[in-house]
């Protein structure tokens, strides 16, 4: 179990620059927020690489092209339709 | 590439999404930081293809072609009044993904170490119960499923049951089941997911989707211990923190737990409660006409949208009408209750798409105060965010959750179909008040009918 010291730490600090970085995130922009991250999220598609390349067996082949897909899915929707609303913000004129 | 080098260039890309998410501190700067985010993510998936083994290129590119035709084309024609669906069934995807590859990395070989076992299990379980949960999600909000709770007999019960087996085949799995053991262990955390969604309310879909937002990056996060990636474990633990921060916002906004939006005593709790006598009391029922003269004779105004205003999809139709009161010389802004529409900001985005400018819109406490000193405040399609009866009614149901103070402006005009009660089921008093004007109508018919009143007042 030693070797999990060092993800565990990882994952702690990523856990805690988030709650800072995100904090500061005003409501207005809450579901681009969401969408973002949620597309951030999509980032197993690392993993389902990886596991889709392997080929070793015909389950392995159909569990790592459904992971592939519904990775991308993800990943390509989500930053798309961000995008997509940030745009919608991005055109107004500004404060004075 | 080799294996230093591939580990910096994933730290890289871990960098951009901190900073991306950063950048969504200011709407000035918040598609530059999405832009960024992107670019790590394609900077992820390059080394990933470079350093990998691929021995079946076809099932790879097959995912690959298949998920971007699909994502594209959903994020392209999505109507901004259906994006908590859509996140909804994102969040499922991702989650969905997590556990396959978990599942995947199960099946490769039997004699995995503990630690490999351990996060194998709570990636798979995790993710599995973010994507059935979250398609129940999707089903409700895109209508599909109905939006009332939907609990089974003895679910008190079998809920708690249903974890404990779940924790059960968790045990035997990680002490040498067989993949059979896994396989049910996946089926129970689907069921799982499918039984926890749907006795949750339309209306607490904010909180839902937040926290399937979180559930979706811890799935992630277990995932990158699974292969033991950095990148995965930053990228999980952020989203999840950012999913939780949402849903702590959401449960806060409605004075609620997240043990009782969850597992909700909230339905019964209001049928007991009792609707009390709708209709046997009197109101000021408006025509558009009387409506358009308030309006237009008013200094300042106030507009509250909710979900009824997505639901008839007009906002454009509001933002005609707010043009055409600021040309006269109106005061307009807009306030938006942390939990109006169907997700965390889901009221200022189809605002935004309608050209309504972002400083125009004003959060629960940056504008509460200007309620009393405030000519109109029109509701559109918005209930229980209004609700008095949450501030001065300690047997309400809602009492103690923070409303718009609209009561407190010299006229508040409420466009609504009619005076059925909200999601929550719970009468309320603004309607019967001497300054509430009620306009019976859909909220887009209301809109346009106003919009023809005002030009000609």
């Amino acid at each position: 179990m030693a070797d999990l010291v060092i993800p565990i730490t990882v994952f702690v600090l990523a856990a805690y620059v988030g709650f800072e970085v995100i904090t500061k995130v005003p409501p207005q922009l809450h579901t681009p927020l969401m969408s973002g991250s949620n597309a951030i999220s999509g980032v197993t598609i690392i993993g389902a690489l990886v596991v889709a390349g392997r080929g070793d067996s015909t389950v392995a082949a159909v569990l790592g092209f459904l992971a592939v897909t519904f990775a991308t899915i993800n990943v390509v929707g989500g930053f798309l339709v961000t995008d997509r609303m940030l745009q919608m913000f991005h055109h107004k004129k500004d404060k004075p | 590439m080799n294996a230093t080098l591939a580990a910096f260039l994933y730290l890289i890309a871990a960098v951009a999404f901190i900073v991306g998410l950063k950048r969504l501190q200011s709407p000035v700067t918040a598609q530059r930081g999405n832009q960024l985010a992107a670019l790590g993510m394609l900077i992820a998936i390059v080394v990933t293809l470079l350093v990998t083994e691929i021995l079946s290129p076809w099932v790879v590119i097959a995912g690959l072609v298949v998920g971007a035709a699909v994502g594209g084309f959903l994020a392209r024609t999505v109507e901004m009044t259906a994006m908590p669906q859509l996140v909804a069934a994102f969040n499922g995807f991702g989650g969905g993904a997590s556990a396959l590859v978990a599942a995947a990395e199960f099946l490769k070989s039997d004699a995995l170490p503990l630690r490999t076992d351990i996060t194998i299990v709570l990636s798979t379980v995790i993710g599995a119960v973010t994507f059935s949960g979250s398609f129940v999600a999707f089903g409700k909000l895109q209508g599909l499923v109905s939006g009332q709770p939907v609990g089974y007999p003895g679910q008190r019960f079998g809920d708690p049951l249903l974890a404990a087996i779940i924790v059960g085949l968790s045990v035997w799995v990680v002490t040498g089941g067989s993949p059979l053991v896994f396989w049910l262990l996946v089926l129970a955390a689907l069921i799982l997911g499918v039984v926890r969604v749907l006795p949750i309310g339309g209306a607490d879909m904010p909180v839902v989707i937040s926290f399937l937002n979180a559930f979706s990056g811890m799935a992630a996060s277990m995932a990158g211990f699974v292969i033991d990636s950095n990148a995965l474990i930053i990228s999980g633990a952020l989203v999840g923190a950012s999913g939780l921060i949402l849903t702590n916002i959401m449960v806060k906004a409605m004075n609620r737990s997240l043990t009782n939006v969850l597992f909700g005593a909230f339905g019964a709790a209001a049928m007991e409660g009792g609707p009390g006598a709708i209709g046997d009391k009197p109101v000021r029922s408006a025509t558009a006409d009387d409506v358009a003269v308030t309006l237009a004779y008013a200094g300042s105004v106030i507009v509250v949208p909710g979900y009824g205003l997505a639901v008839a999809q007009a906002q454009h139709n509001l933002k005609e009408l707010a043009n055409l009161l600021e040309e006269r010389g109106v005061d307009v802004r807009y306030a938006i209750h942390p939990v109006a529409g169907r997700m965390p900001g889901h009221m200022n985005v189809l605002l935004a798409e309608a050209d309504v400018e972002y400083d125009k819109l004003y959060d629960l406490d940056q504008i509460q105060n200007d309620f009393p000193r405030t000519d109109v405040a029109l509701v559109v399609g918005a209930n229980d965010v209004v609700n008095p009866a949450a501030r001065d009614d300690e047997t309400s149901p809602i009492y103690g959750m923070p409303i718009l103070d609209v009561d407190k402006t010299t006229t508040c005009v409420v466009i609504k179909r009619s005076l059925s009660p909200g999601f929550a089921g719970i009468d309320n008093p603004l309607f019967y008040l001497d300054n509430t004007l009620m306009f019976f109508a859909d909220a887009k018919r209301a809109m346009s009918d106003l919009v023809a009143a005002v030009k000609e007042a």
